[in-house]
């Protein structure tokens, strides 16, 4: 299992801007190793992001997002207390959920 | 005796469990592409207007209602941060696009209704290349673009 997401999310006047760094090798598939092989992609393919059940966004990523990807957006609707939750799935169909409370 | 049969119903219990977990796909060894919701086409693409037909549209327009803002020089082309923002209606969707590196589909997220269309993130760049934002606003596809040079590339090495 993935090392946890750090997420905040802090009201911005009246919406809730969200920041989301993720722990992922995010590998290219187009490096090689040091025998020539090729090592093969890994990465996060989509990520969703929820509050009280509604999406707020959702991403499709390909491996040329950086290493320990990092996010930010905001979205209006949220309250201090409400909870944001962050899901990600990669290319193994490996998965991560992790939530936040806005404050 | 009995408990020897019991044992074999909890054996078989827990098999039917795993077969059910197999099959709604929990475990899936070597499907490593076969994600739904992921669209393979648009991140297979190596062009601006092969990965917008691949996302379902026709022809991009540019637009001025788009933002990029990244550095104009990227020292480690391995973390390039960048923001995209759409003045645009009815923005649905906005992608990054990086023109040279080996698949030009970075990222794309959807916008729902309620969340403002401006996201940041960070990208790999093989190189310098001009990055586009491609925005889908309204059914339509609108693009801005900005080069941005690379001193050390993030693909290989």
């Amino acid at each position: 299992m993935a090392d946890p997401m750090k997420i905040r999310a802090t009201m911005a006047g009246d919406k809730v801007e969200v920041r989301v760094l993720m722990s992922h090798e995010m590998e290219t598939g187009q490096r090689k190793d040091s025998k020539g092989a090729t090592i093969p992609a890994w990465f996060i393919q989509n990520v969703t992001a929820t509050h009280n059940g509604k999406t707020v966004l959702s991403a499709e990523w390909g491996p040329a997002v950086s290493k320990n990807p990092f996010l930010s957006f905001k979205f209006a609707g949220g309250k201090p207390g409400d909870k944001v939750v962050i899901t990600w799935t990669d290319n193994k169909g490996d998965k991560r959920t992790d939530e936040a409370t806005i404050s | 005796m009995n408990s020897g049969r019991r044992k074999v119903l909890q054996g078989t219990s827990g098999m039917a469990v795993m077969g059910i977990a197999m099959a709604a796909g929990l475990f899936k060894p070597g499907s490593a592409w076969a994600q739904a919701g992921w669209n393979k086409a648009a991140f297979d693409t190596k062009s601006l207007n092969d990965a917008v037909k691949a996302m379902g549209g026709g022809a991009a327009a540019e637009s001025k209602d788009i933002t990029i803002t990244s550095p104009d020089i990227a020292e480690n082309g391995a973390v390039v941060p960048f923001t995209i923002s759409s003045k645009l209606p009815k923005t649905e969707q906005l992608a990054i696009l990086v023109e040279k590196n080996p698949n030009i589909l970075a990222a794309s997220f959807n916008i729902p209704d309620g969340t403002e269309p401006q996201v940041n993130t960070r990208v790999k760049m093989g190189q310098t290349s001009n990055v586009i934002a491609l925005v889908k606003a309204d059914g339509k596809f609108y693009y801005a673009s900005k080069e941005v040079k690379v001193t050390l590339g993030g693909c290989g090495g």
